[in-house]
């Protein structure tokens, strides 16, 4: 059974077409993170499952059923939002029992369920705490509490860390990694940060001006991108093009190669000149000139070298990613 | 940090002006509140000077205790004024929530219909709401007054309401709609206290031109019973002889029940709640 099944969803604005023939898929229990640049329309579909806005055309079906016309409170989802939107003339308690107390629960339920949130979460001690009362990494914990309490068959994160610091981004990112391990719950995550996505997904759906550019695995988009799109926008550093003229190749307009591919070798087919380099300990990253080409080459280990330096880089040709014109992977 | 704030210079002159101004703005308020302790032949000899033991005296307020009903106009310009605050705010958040909230053809129009009462002044309409109130029984009532006050204050208060509201957070509004809060209840319970600094501005801007109104209470409500303060308060000038001492001490008067309604919204000013709700 599926928690969640797009079909050929459209969303516009007045004459903005923003979400084009959408099709989506997610199993239950499944961890699906939509993926795309600034503007792509990730919050306009996340919105569009949630109820808040409506599609103008094609079907949302939660579990099985048709959601078109039933209001957000009715869909079984809760979501969490960047900006957190606690309530703030209520506490953290009242703020996570709301929604329970708005559909009609018994007292006992929700103070289970709130217990069992607060434990979850390590909010026990901020209970009476209200919003403006706390930090922003606990204020997020509180807004994830809310959605928990709720049971919902379909959990909705629309770029919950990009408000925090890296550092507890990251732990934040491990504890809902660690949350969709314990409830088991279908949850859908949208973000641009392309480590999150990697990182937590079991399935990326990446977005471009409102349209699937492609659905996969982590490693299944990154070892096999269906084009150039999806190929430059997972990985970091981000992959390397040039024109195939550049190594009097006919096959395919476009190559694309990670920069972790590319080494050191005399009898490299690149000759590069060294514009910077980023020693990062564990790694370094030469940012080089090829034929007026910006090409970053991440080597393992620490490198000596300079800026103005020349060096030759070499590739194996089985990890050369051919593409046409238009940016379609050929294979 | 802003460097013209940290200039002990520059703050010093900040203040300074902002005292100069106090000081003239104050200054008309003063002189009324000594001169109306003062003695008829005391007032004209000596405006400026404060009421000693010889021009000591209570005759002003003596006379307008006596004159006339003095509570029954001080409540009905308390009435007024209040109910027309109430109805101001209440329909104009309501209006501006809806234009700022929802999508629906005409919001522009309608807006810009809204926002064309500010620039219109009210008194243009007067004979034809005259003859409006008389066609309808109002005349000579509160309800005259309260109406056309409400008409007169509301395209100020949806112009600024919906512009505070724009500014709150979707996302707020979004979290109560999915934990199933219905429309009213986002608008009373989330939207309304954020935007309380606002509604405060309104309140305050409208308050004071209603309280002082001599127009409308004199076309509209002009009898006894209907009397506001400020219409009330004309019986002590006269077109030959003027009552000095009765007229300061209505002013006096009048000023206190305004000053008490501005401490209690300009406390709404201040206090912002608003820290936390959103990052
Ligand atoms: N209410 C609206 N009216 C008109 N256009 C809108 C509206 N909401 C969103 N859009 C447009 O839809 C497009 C997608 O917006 P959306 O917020 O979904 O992007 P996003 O992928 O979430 O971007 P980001 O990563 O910056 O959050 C944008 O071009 C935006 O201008
Ligand atoms: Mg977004």
């Amino acid at each position: 059974m599926s928690a969640l099944t797009l079909k050929k969803v459209n969303k516009s604005f007045g004459n903005v077409h923003v979400l084009k023939d959408v099709d989506i898929e997610v199993q239950n229990g499944e961890f699906v993170v939509f993926v795309g640049p600034s503007g792509c329309g990730k919050s306009t579909l996340l919105r569009v499952i949630a109820g808040l806005e409506d599609a103008t055309s094609g079907e949302v079906r939660i579990g099985d059923e048709l959601v078109n016309n039933t209001p957000p409170s009715k869909r079984g989802i809760a979501m969490v939002f960047q900006s957190y939107a606690l309530y703030p003339h209520l506490n953290v308690r009242k703020n996570m029992s709301l929604a329970l107390k708005q559909a009609g629960q018994s007292k006992a339920v929700i103070d289970a369920r709130v217990a069992e949130a607060s434990r979850m979460l390590n909010l026990d001690p901020y209970l009476d705490r209200f919003p403006s009362e706390l930090s922003g990494g606990q204020r997020q914990r509180v807004a994830i509490g809310r959605a928990i309490v709720r049971e919902p068959k379909l959990f909705l994160f629309d770029e919950p860390l990009s408000n925090l610091d890296a550092a507890l981004r990251m732990n934040t990112r491990i504890e809902i990694a660690n949350l969709h391990r314990q409830l088991g719950a279908s949850m859908i995550y949208v973000t641009h940060d392309q480590t999150e996505a990697m990182t937590l997904a079991d399935k990326i759906v990446v977005l471009r001006d409102g349209r699937v550019e492609q659905v996969g695995s982590p490693m299944e988009l990154y070892n096999n991108p269906a084009n150039q799109f999806v190929a430059g926008f997972l990985g970091s550093p981000a992959m390397n093009f040039f024109p195939a003229a550049i190594l009097d190749e006919s096959d395919g307009d476009i190559m694309g190669v990670r920069p972790e591919d590319l080494y050191l070798s005399d009898k490299g087919k690149l000759g590069a000149n060294v514009e910077h380099v980023e020693h990062l300990g564990g790694d370094t990253n030469v940012i080089a000139q090829v034929n007026g080409h910006q090409i970053t080459a991440r080597l393992f280990g620490q490198h000596d070298i300079d800026a103005g330096q020349n060096v030759r880089l070499g590739f194996k040709p089985e990890r050369i990613f051919r593409f046409d014109a238009a940016g379609a992977r050929l294979s | 940090m802003n460097k013209a704030r940290t200039n002990p210079f520059n703050t010093a002159m900040m203040h300074g002006a902002l005292i100069l101004y106090v000081l003239i703005a104050l200054f008309p308020v003063f002189v009324i509140l000594i001169n109306s302790f003062k003695t008829r032949k005391a007032i004209f000899r000596e405006p400026l000077a404060l009421p000693d033991a010889e021009s000591f005296s209570l005759i002003g307020y003596q006379t307008v205790m006596k004159q006339g009903d003095f509570f029954l106009y001080f409540q009905n310009s308390m009435i007024v004024t209040v109910v027309t605050l109430f109805f101001v705010l209440m329909f104009g958040a309501m209006a501006a929530f809806a234009l700022s909230e929802y999508r629906f053809k005409g919001n522009m129009l309608m807006g810009l219909y809204l926002a064309l009462g500010i620039m219109i002044p009210i008194r243009i309409g007067t004979v034809a709401i005259l003859e409006l109130m008389v066609a309808t029984g109002l005349v000579n009532s509160l309800w005259a007054l309260i109406l056309v006050y409400t008409a007169q204050g509301l395209p100020l208060a949806v112009f600024i309401l919906s512009e505070f509201m724009r500014q709150v957070s979707d996302d707020l509004k979004n979290a109560g709609r999915i934990d199933g809060l219905s429309e009213y209840t986002i608008f009373f319970r989330l939207v309304l206290p954020l935007v309380r600094p606002a509604m405060a501005t309104v309140a305050v801007f409208n308050m004071i031109p209603i309280w002082n109104d001599l127009w409308f209470p004199l076309i509209l409500a002009p009898s006894e019973e209907t009397k506001t303060l400020t219409l009330g308060s004309q019986v002590f000038i006269g077109q030959f002889v003027t009552d000095w001492n009765a007229v300061l001490s209505a002013l006096s008067m009048a000023i206190l029940p305004v000053l008490i309604l501005y401490v209690i919204f300009s406390r709404q000013l201040i206090r912002g709640i608003t820290s936390g709700a959103v990052k």
